[in-house]
């Protein structure tokens, strides 16, 4: 009982992560209908711009001080949704009326780019990350630990989920950002100004990108300039588990993905643990292609 | 005279093996790029038919490679062990030539099989779907040989016996390119087109666009597991990390760098990024850098490929009247 509790947390914290980071495929998918291939180098980005900033928090406020763990989370969030909103303005906006596959390619170059410039100006050796906040254990029942860092990964998550629920369903911006996804001909047409939603959409969505990027950071200490490559394609494997373009259900695909991962790799299996959200993408594309919370189109001719 | 596409075939296939008496003598680097060559335009031109021509866009090119590279391999090497020490000169025996050709045959078969099973779900998915599941394949089929202990695991699979001569690589060059082309230009094979132009109207004229579609995996498969085996028998080594996304990635450039369905684009694409990192050697710490900004800028410019664009425009030229007439 106290093993499935422990590898339930640890899917948990894990799952949480792909979450965050889903949901920017998830929202850039319901606003321009592609896969943004460089979600997850913006994810790696994140990191190391946590990497940098970490020192300077540490110099500003006490060393592993909340405070300072506070200012490299929004720091990276910040850089990354500059980031994302100049991706999306010089790469993919001049795209914008091409065919999709075109739209595709050119985002597989744009995360090649990142990789690569990310190995070539942070190096390729992987860095240990720094320890933002002190590490605690708790012991709530006999072989059952659970560390502060996986505690913090799902708090923040909680906290920045919220925070977009709000911005999406509550704010004139949200509105508009769901009005474009649904319909961005007639969302043009009562006046929404449609570039710079999309660019908001790629700040939002780069954003949490970079929340995530942090806090793999923090439970795996080493980071490295293809770090993102994984986490990135299981999380969009979450968006589509989900149903692609629904926000509750990528953060619902982060989830489960993260648990059965997790509880793969406690078994004889776990060589396999990689394999497994593209054996699960496979099942759910030919099973029920809407994803779990989606509903199915049909294409008019 | 012209010369038809069957004694093209024919003329293509004699001078690979003529080329082959004449390499001993090249240099072993020279030879080495030039078989590197090779095997990137198999890899390119039965792209091409999938992504080009068929218009499915695949991303697990590299996978396919990996299982015809195994399969090749693991047969040649047991086959290798067993009897060289049993015959000597079995290497430059007729017999280690027939057992070079079925291993790579089987190798082609198995990734053809594997072609059928990336490609049912084709059926149902299209562009980006399509994509991120071949890349899913991928994946898989690395994850499953990375943990294939009797064939290496992820330490690799070394002692491949090089048996890939340049007259094996070009002999297959030329059988892959006449294939793809006598397909293409087929009544049938324009059912490839269709289906690329608009499933939908394909399949309201009747056309069987399951069929197509899984055909075109499963003849793109088999040419890249073949260039698998070509491949691990002229490097004698391979690992599972060499068949990644990455390399998908490589291939796919390839096809779209050289225009995608424009067979002779492609073969001058895949030459061009062979030989490319040979040259760009002396920048190699923003080789790949460039090569990713090289993607991009060429999307934003000419998506339909800078060879189908050069092609276009040097056509465009010769057309023109001489003398200053209207144009």
């Amino acid at each position: 009982m106290a093993a499935f509790l422990q590898q339930l947390i640890n899917g948990v914290s894990l799952g949480a992560i792909y979450a965050l980071c889903a949901l920017g495929y998830t929202m850039v998918y319901g606003v321009l209908q592609f896969i943004n291939f460089a979600h997850g180098d913006v994810f790696m980005v994140g990191a190391f711009a946590g990497y940098y900033c970490a020192p300077l928090a540490a110099k500003l406020f006490q060393p592993q001080s909340a405070l300072g763990a506070v200012m490299v989370l929004l720091t990276s969030m910040t850089v990354c949704a500059a980031l994302g909103v100049l991706i999306e303005k010089l790469a993919y906006r001049p795209l914008r009326d091409h065919p999709k596959l075109t739209v595709l390619i050119t985002a597989i170059g744009v995360s090649l780019f990142l990789e690569f410039a990310g190995q070539k100006f942070f190096q390729a050796d992987p860095k240990p990350f720094p320890e933002l906040l002190p590490h605690a254990q708790y012991n709530p029942m006999p072989n059952l630990v659970i560390s502060s860092d996986q505690l913090i990964v799902m708090g923040v998550s909680v906290l920045l989920l919220a925070g977009l629920h709000f911005i999406v369903r509550h704010t004139k911006l949200g509105t508009a950002m769901r009005a474009v996804a649904f319909n961005p001909q007639a969302a043009a047409l009562v006046g929404i100004n449609l570039d710079r939603i999309i660019s908001f959409t790629f700040a939002l969505g780069s954003a949490l990108a970079a929340a995530a990027g942090i806090l793999y950071a923090m439970n795996y200490p080493a980071i490295d300039p293809l770090m993102g490559v994984m986490p990135g394609l299981k999380a969009f494997v979450a968006a589509v588990l989900g149903g692609i373009g629904n926000l509750p259900g990528a953060a619902l695909g982060g989830l489960i993905i993260g648990v059965v991962e997790t509880f793969v790799g406690g078994t004889a299996w776990s060589a396999y643990r990689d394999a497994i959200a593209f054996a699960i993408l496979i099942v759910i594309l030919l099973v029920k292609p809407a994803g779990l919370l989606g509903r199915t189109e049909v294409e008019k001719v | 005279m012209k010369i038809g596409p069957k004694s093209g075939l024919a003329l293509a296939l004699a001078a690979a093996v003529g080329g082959s008496f004449l390499t001993p003598r090249l240099d072993a680097y020279f030879l080495n790029i030039l078989i590197d060559v090779g095997v990137n335009i198999i890899l390119a031109v039965s792209l091409n038919l999938i992504n080009g021509y068929a218009g499915q866009f695949s991303l697990g090119h590299a996978g396919f490679m990996a299982v015809g590279a195994y399969t090749a391999a693991g047969l040649s090497t047991l086959v290798s062990a067993n009897l060289l020490a049993r015959f000597h000169g079995f290497e430059h025996s007729c017999w280690a030539f027939g057992c070079f050709l079925l291993a790579l045959l089987a190798g082609g078969l198995l990734a053809a099989l594997t072609g059928f099973l990336v490609g049912a779900p084709s059926l149902r998915l299209k562009g980006d779907y399509l994509a991120i599941v071949t890349l899913g394949f991928g994946e898989i089929i690395r994850v499953l040989l990375q943990n294939f202990e009797s064939l290496g695991g992820a330490r690799g699979l070394s002692g491949i016996p090089p048996w890939a001569t340049f007259g094996w690589v070009y002999g297959w060059v030329a059988i892959v390119i006449f294939t793809v082309l006598a397909l293409v230009h087929s009544t049938s094979g324009r059912g490839f087109l269709a289906v690329r132009d608009d499933e939908i109207a394909a399949q309201a004229v009747g056309i069987n666009t399951t069929q197509y579609k899984v055909s075109a995996f499963v003849i793109g498969a088999f040419f890249a597991g073949i260039a698998g085996g070509l491949y691990a028998h002229s490097k004698q080594f391979i690992s599972p990390e060499g068949f990644g996304f990455m390399k998908s990635v490589e291939i796919v450039v390839m096809v779209i760098l050289g225009g995608m369905g424009n067979t002779a684009g492609v073969i001058l694409a895949a030459v061009v990024l062979t030989l490319l990192p040979e040259v760009l050697r002396p920048v190699a710490a923003y080789r790949m850098i460039l090569y990713s900004l090289l993607l991009i800028v060429m999307m934003l410019t000419c998506p339909r490929g800078l060879f189908t664009a050069l092609g276009e425009r040097a056509k465009g030229w010769l057309a023109r009247p001489k003398n200053g007439g209207p144009p």
